[in-house]
């Protein structure tokens, strides 16, 4: 296998009128062919912005990519001009978000946003695209595929919008897809449909993987390593047995002590991490989790 | 066999166990209505479909089930913030469902809810300290300035706030402090009884254990008795003695959490427990999962038989017919409505 992506020292802020928020402070990883990454960690810790960095879509103003590098197949990403950059997106990366409904366009059949990226990315007609576009919904799960290309999302239910999301992600076989906690507003019997539909299409698509999560549960039996963000920064990065099973980073420890476990009975108190996640407003002076660490003292 | 009320009646004379709230047969049907100037009633959302349960004093009773089936209208309907289409809900003994006015005020303040949303419920305007003693004053508690004052720096201090911040609004807190906010206000009155309305889903993971452990800790010192609603199965098993899952308006099993966990007997609940991700690799590698097709009917129009035999794996031709499964006693204080188990 050879590495797909690099990503260096990325750093990037916004500077918004209450001041400067500095959102993801010096994160480097690398992502193998065909591999999955679960980038795990709470609320504000830089997941969507570091992810929204490499794909170009950082909203400027307010936000800018201040450093690093994006080495995807050999070019450097931050380097490329917008309409080199909108090639790759969608084609060779696809990203789905968390709220199918925000990512649709309410007044545009689905048909309409599928065939969209195949005649753009594909140059097919629209006969062809019609007809691979129902084929993905078909492959995605939903019934009655062709007839449903001229419906409207608010005609579908959530689970439905996020399998047509994925099918939109998928249409022009993507090497790199990008799942920014494209479960976290579904019940989780639906949860689990999408999970296992990801999992068969990883395989046949042979794509790589980028889940984005702050549910720990839901990467374990997905990805083949995993990342934890805490403040803008990597706290700890390897398999997913060793980080779930043999973990001795303190924040990664403190956040799994803190999770109840379905498959055991609750009679021990759950640990708890004391304070709360950082103001993304200060600027980041230290390690990020050093506040809160409780075996800070013994080292 | 019989059903849980009247087993509940039963136990009540057998071991004597004390039964803070009997909920029997409730309903809540909203109305659905159309036309512009003539409103007329089209239909209803048959939200809360008749369920029974009782709740035992001092313990945790967790209601789960999928966004929709009709959490939060059962703990606000037995609260009678909404009132009942149908049924009784017995709280200490006394009927609520036909009280109101000085009576029903005067229950209330034995019972209170904290909500899920810690930025919604809290009004913006108001500093923490008038927030918490709003109730007291409603009630004419602490008339005395002084005393109220003091009343609400122990209150917040027992929930983990500085009172040095009684004077701020809730913006200046972060989600974990307002949640503690929402629960000193709830303690004001010093109920028995709390219904609690996923008070941990809006908060980051390393704050849910600090909110969770609280209501824990509360519980013992305070004797309190809490539904607990919530969708995080794995936090229900933590924290309820007991479990009720909801599917459509019904309440499908009811038991023990252990027993219930371990032994799942109706197909919804097995699949439900089997969808949860476990984050263990090793445990998601050799797990079976029960995938169930298909999404939650519309509960306006709710399917005739057994609600769940569009999605059920182990549907038959009995789960079409009416009327659909009662909910039996399958164990000792287990509880399962499916043909296929009674
Ligand atoms: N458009 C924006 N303008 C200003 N600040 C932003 C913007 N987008 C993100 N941020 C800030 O950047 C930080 C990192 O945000 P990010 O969205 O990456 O968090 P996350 O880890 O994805 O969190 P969540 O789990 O809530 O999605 C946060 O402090 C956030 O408030
Ligand atoms: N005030 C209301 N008016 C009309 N329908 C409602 C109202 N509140 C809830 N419902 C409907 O009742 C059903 C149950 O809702 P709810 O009790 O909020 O579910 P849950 O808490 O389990 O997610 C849903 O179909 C919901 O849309
Ligand atoms: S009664 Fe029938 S449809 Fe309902 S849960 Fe049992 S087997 Fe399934
Ligand atoms: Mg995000
Ligand atoms: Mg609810």
């Amino acid at each position: 296998m050879s590495t797909l992506l690099e990503v260096k020292d990325l750093v990037v802020r916004f500077y918004t009128q209450e001041g400067t928020v500095y959102a993801v402070n010096g994160v480097s990883f690398d992502l193998e062919e065909g591999e999955t990454l679960g980038i795990v960690g709470e609320s504000g810790s830089g997941k969507s912005v570091s992810c929204l960095a490499l794909m170009g879509l950082i909203p400027s103003p307010p936000g800018k990519v201040e450093s690093g590098t994006v080495v995807f197949e050999g070019r450097d990403l931050l380097t490329l001009k917008p309409d080199q950059m909108r090639l790759i997106r969608g084609k060779e990366i696809a990203m789905i978000f968390q709220d199918p409904m925000t990512s649709l366009n309410p007044v545009l059949t689905i048909g309409t946003q599928i065939t969209e990226s195949l005649k753009l990315h594909e140059g097919m007609n629209t006969t062809q695209s019609r007809k691979r576009a129902a084929d993905l919904l078909d492959l995605v799960g939903i019934p009655d595929a062709y007839r449903r290309l001229d419906d409207y999302p608010h005609q579908f239910s959530g689970g439905m919008r996020q399998r047509v999301m994925i099918a939109m992600g998928l249409s022009c076989n993507p090497k790199l897809l990008i799942a920014d906690e494209p479960t976290t507003a579904l019940d989780v019997t639906i949860q689990a449909q999408i999970i296992e539909l990801v999992k068969q299409l990883k395989d046949e698509f042979n794509m790589a993987m980028i889940w984005i999560t702050h549910d720990l549960g839901v990467v374990a039996g997905i990805a083949d390593r995993i990342q934890v963000m805490y403040g803008g920064r990597i706290m700890e990065s390897g398999s997913s047995h060793e980080v779930f099973r043999d973990s001795r980073h303190p924040y990664t420890v403190g956040l799994l002590g803190s999770l109840p476990r379905l498959d055991s009975s609750g009679e021990e108190k759950l640990t708890q991490i004391e304070g709360s996640p950082p103001d993304m407003r200060n600027e980041p002076v230290g390690w990020p989790f050093a506040p809160r660490c409780d075996v800070r003292e013994e080292l | 066999m019989s059903s849980p009320a009247m087993v509940a009646e039963e136990r009540k004379t057998h071991d004597g166990d004390d039964y803070i709230l009997e909920v029997s047969n409730l309903k809540k049907h909203f109305p659905i209505s159309s036309g512009i100037v003539f409103q007329r009633q089209v239909g209803a959302v048959r939200a809360v479909d008749g369920i029974s349960f009782n709740v035992v004093r001092g313990e945790t009773l967790g209601l789960v089930g999928e966004s929709g089936c009709g959490k939060s209208t059962t703990g606000r309907t037995i609260l009678q913030l909404y009132r009942p289409t149908e049924g009784s809900v017995k709280f200490e003994g006394q009927e609520l469902s036909t009280m109101a006015g000085n009576d029903l005020r005067q229950m209330r303040r034995r019972m209170q809810i904290i909500f899920q949303d810690p930025f919604a419920s809290l009004n913006p305007r108001m500093t923490v300290g008038s927030i918490v003693s709003e109730p007291l004053q409603i009630h004419k508690m602490y008339a005395n300035k002084q005393e109220r004052q003091q009343y609400v720096e122990q209150l917040m201090e027992r929930v983990g706030l500085n009172p040095y911040f009684i004077n701020r609004y809730p913006h200046e807190f972060s989600g974990g402090q307002r949640q503690r906010i929402g629960i000193a206000r709830a303690l004001a009155l010093q109920p028995s009884f709390i219904v609690a309305d996923e008070p941990i889903s809006a908060l980051d993971v390393s704050i849910q254990a600090q909110v969770v452990n609280l209501m824990e800790e509360l519980q013992d010192e305070l004797n309190l008795t809490y539904l607990f609603i919530a969708h995080d199965l794995s936090m229900v098993r933590h924290i309820c003695d007991r479990v009720a899952v909801m599917y459509l308006g019904k309440i499908v099993e009811l038991g023990p959490v252990d027993e219930v966990y371990e032994n799942p007997q109706h197909p919804y609940t097995q699949a439900l427990l089997s969808a949860v991700p476990v984050p263990d690799p090793v445990v998601e590698d050799n797990r079976q999962r029960i995938i169930i097709a298909g999404d939650l009917p519309n509960p306006a129009n709710p399917p005739t038989g057994c609600n769940f035999n569009t999605r059920c794996p182990v549907v038959f031709d009995l789960c079409y017919q009416e009327p659909d499964p009662p909910l039996i006693e399958v164990r000792p204080d287990h509880y399962v409505s499916c043909h296929r188990v009674t």
